[in-house]
């Protein structure tokens, strides 16, 4: 009995939270969402303390991605970005009244490993994913968050079937969009003429990104001089790979990879006094983290990336994460405070509860997410289409005195 | 009366898979039941028979192979290949699935045979040395590979998907590192459970049968064995593809409970052979009920540990090594039979 008097008052407590907080404004919102929030957030206040059961209310919402092994500069960041952005949405009193709770879980970037971490969280009493960070697991913890019906906000799997299911959508451009975009930032600045490729045929990221790029290039008149695979199994030496490059006169070498193989290729392209213009994708992200990384050797890498620390609108969000985790933010920690205020905006427009079942929730996220439009970090005006892909224009960074620029 | 003791002891361990599921129906209707250990079920299954198969080949035929994953992932892919490329031909997914379980028994198979004939002349580290580079190319190969299928038929690429050439009805089922997306979950624990009792039921009656006893003779002492009349080739060979027909059924599996399948190095390289040898070894070379107890411990080890975060994966090698030293080094062996003696001292006297 005295418990349930004290999670009655605890809700009324929380209520009033909010409802205070609604005088000041949350940057990220747009006032439609506003003006919603505040009706929605008086309804829960009210149901809750009438329930007095609504355990206090709180939303709890799940991070999968690798906190180990070779991706993990990735899971740490989605883990971080999220954990950030649900900070600063309790401080400003919650969604819609509730406190978010955040959990995450390790997946070394395997399927397998994924599931039971997604199973994991489901008996900690997930309410919505954050994730997974990376593609493959996406697909596997996809197929499973739709039969049990649960909302899914991918921050950064890009593979074309992460999103396959109708409750899973994303913040990242997928797979294809990206090598396409990449083909016409190139052909539209022409930066070059004659470019090589260096991919990983072992992942469907690298590869999807390739083969769009080279479908776009013929519309671009880009001639590829040089097409060149390794795999995961042979991701320590590219000589072959930079000689045959080299002799065919490439002006830009296009990576569609991660940035651990990068910082090999850029280390082995300057041994071979190889200097033409490299350009990444958002994988690339991260190469100046990489340690023993002579960080002059990235100099005027290019790389399409929605997020720069330095850009105009980020400083508060990478002042804040530099202060909390200690080390600069990439675009995957972007991407995760994103996906959060992207289902803060869609909670509130949804009028989500924290006693709803898992699946009502996801039935009214499904709705509301395409009619939000958030001003994210990563883009601006940032809204979502069924399919559960974004909607926002493509941006190029380039790296100069070791820092992102972002590109006009 | 040797008889009787075989079948008490072999009952006992289809007792105890009966018995383990058993338990999970009472638990998982009563509600007792994790989402964790839910999601854990089918994998345990997997890797369950794939300590038991592997166990044909090394502790019942002698011989050191390191490329059974590479079996796994032929009957992962075969069957997911096949329930795919099916979907429209017969609509029920349990159907689909049980010819799928039949054709990955029966590619693993066949390509246990190819891969034997040349193999199994070689002994010891060899052997182990070509099964391992076997598993390797396997991955490799699965991993360039992208085949696609319109109304002509199918269409074969190592290149990529644009170069199959396909006309508009075309679908791309192996679509190179991506791998085959999209297999319906057909997997489940009882579906699971079934396919472990009849691994078991092949592995034990083989072990009894002749077949087993000259396997076995083989592996005790080859010259012996050959002298008295044994075709040590077709016994080596029934062994491995039996073994490696298994594996491929534990693959389709894999194949049918993840909705991604991809031949990465970390669900069908080297190292998960080397991880299924643990199961066995651990097990106790030839001990087959000692091969499931491995495999669901050490499976289960890792996801127990979670709350430890980044010590998981040291707190789990060091407990390897402790199991190991416990189960094996002579030292230990004698500990554990002094403390027996004393247990079994002190209930006679207290008897």
């Amino acid at each position: 009995m005295k418990k349930r008097f004290m999670s009655a008052g605890m809700a009324a407590v929380v209520a009033m939270a909010s409802l205070t907080a609604c005088g000041g404004s949350a940057s990220t919102e747009t006032t439609a969402a506003a003006d919603a929030k505040a009706e929605t957030s008086a309804e829960a206040g009210e149901s809750s303390a009438e329930a007095g059961s609504a355990e206090g209310g709180t939303l709890k919402i799940g991070v999968i991605g690798p906190l180990t092994g070779a991706a993990a500069s990735y899971g740490i960041a989605v883990q971080n970005g999220a954990d950030l952005a649900v900070k600063e949405i309790n401080e400003a009193g919650g969604i819609n009244g509730m406190k978010v709770e955040l959990k995450a879980e390790d997946d070394e970037n395997d399927p397998e490993k994924s599931v039971n971490a997604y199973n994991t969280l489901k008996d900690w009493g997930m309410q919505m994913l954050v994730g997974t960070t990376t593609s493959k697991p996406c697909i596997a913890v996809g197929a499973e968050s739709a039969s049990d019906n649960m909302f899914q906000i991918t921050p950064s799997g890009s593979a074309v079937e992460c999103v396959s299911n109708p409750n899973v959508f994303r913040v990242c451009f997928a797979d294809p969009d990206q090598g396409t975009a990449s083909a016409q930032y190139i052909g539209e600045h022409q930066l070059a003429t004659k470019v090589a490729i260096i991919y990983d045929s072992s992942t469907e990221y690298s590869s999807g990104i390739r083969e769009s790029f080279v479908k776009e290039a013929a519309n671009q008149g880009i001639e590829i001089v040089a097409d060149e695979a390794f795999t995961a199994d042979s991701n320590t030496d590219f000589s072959v790979q930079l000689d045959k490059a080299k002799d065919a006169g490439a002006e830009l070498v296009f990576l569609p990879i991660y940035y651990q193989e990068a910082s090999v290729i850029l280390k082995q392209a300057a041994d071979k006094e190889f200097a033409p213009t490299f350009f990444g994708c958002d994988g690339m992200d991260g190469i100046l983290t990489v340690e023993n990384f002579d960080k002059s050797l990235a100099e005027g890498l290019m790389l399409l990336t929605p997020f720069s620390t330095t850009e105009e609108g980020s400083e508060e969000f990478t002042k804040s994460y530099t202060d909390a985790y200690g080390v600069e933010p990439i675009q995957f920690a972007a991407d995760s405070y994103d996906a959060v205020y992207a289902i803060k905006a869609a909670a509130e427009k949804a009028g989500i509860t924290a006693d709803m079942s898992v699946s009502d929730m996801c039935d009214a996220m499904e709705t509301a997410m395409t009619e939000i439009t958030i001003q994210g970090l990563t883009g601006a005006d940032m809204s979502w289409n069924a399919n559960g892909e974004p909607n926002k224009a493509p941006k190029a960074a380039k790296i100069v005195d070791g820092i992102y620029e972002m590109e006009k | 009366m040797k008889k009787n003791k075989l079948l008490i002891q072999n009952s006992i361990t289809y007792a105890i898979i009966i018995g383990c599921w058993i338990l999970v129906q009472i638990l998982a209707s009563t509600g007792h039941m994790t989402s964790l250990m839910k999601g854990l079920l089918v994998p345990l299954c997997i890797y369950v028979i794939m300590a038991v198969s592997l166990n044909l080949t090394v502790g019942i035929l002698g011989e050191l192979s390191l490329g059974h994953a590479g079996f796994m992932c032929l009957g992962a892919f075969s069957g997911a290949f096949f329930t795919n490329c099916m979907a429209n031909v017969i609509p029920s997914v349990q159907v689909r699935f049980f010819f799928a379980l039949l054709i990955g028994a029966l590619v693993a198979g066949v390509f246990g045979i190819l891969i034997g004939i040349p193999v199994l002349r070689l002994r010891g580290d060899y052997l182990a040395i070509v099964t391992l580079a076997f598993g390797e190319i396997i991955k490799n190969l699965l991993n360039a590979i992208y085949v696609g299928m319109d109304q002509s038929g199918f269409h074969f690429s190592f290149k990529d998907t644009t170069s199959l050439g396909m006309d508009d009805t075309g679908v791309v089922i192996i679509k190179g590192a991506q791998g085959i997306t999209g297999t319906p979950k057909a997997a489940t624990f009882t579906i699971g459970i079934i396919l472990v009792l009849l691994t078991l039921f092949v592995v034990l009656n083989l072990i009894n049968s002749r077949s087993g006893r000259a396997i076995m003779a083989i592996r005790d002492n080859r010259i012996a064995a050959e002298s008295v009349g044994i075709n040590i080739t077709k016994f080596k060979l029934m062994a491995f593809s039996i073994s490696a027909s298994l594996a491929g059924v534990a693959g389709v599996l894999y194949g049918h409970n993840l909705s991604s399948l991809a031949a990465t190095p970390k669900n069908f390289g080297y190292n998960q052979s080397i991880m299924i040898l643990v199961f066995v070894v651990l097990g106790g070379l030839g001990n087959i009920r000692g091969s499931i107890i491995a495999a669901v411990v050490l499976t289960m080890l890792p996801e127990l540990l979670r709350g430890l975060n980044d010590y998981r994966m040291l707190i789990y090698a060091i407990v390897l090594i402790v199991m190991m030293i416990f189960n094996s080094s002579p030292k230990a062996i004698e500990m554990r039979s002094v403390f027996m003696d004393k247990i079994k001292k002190n209930r006679k006297e207290a008897a």
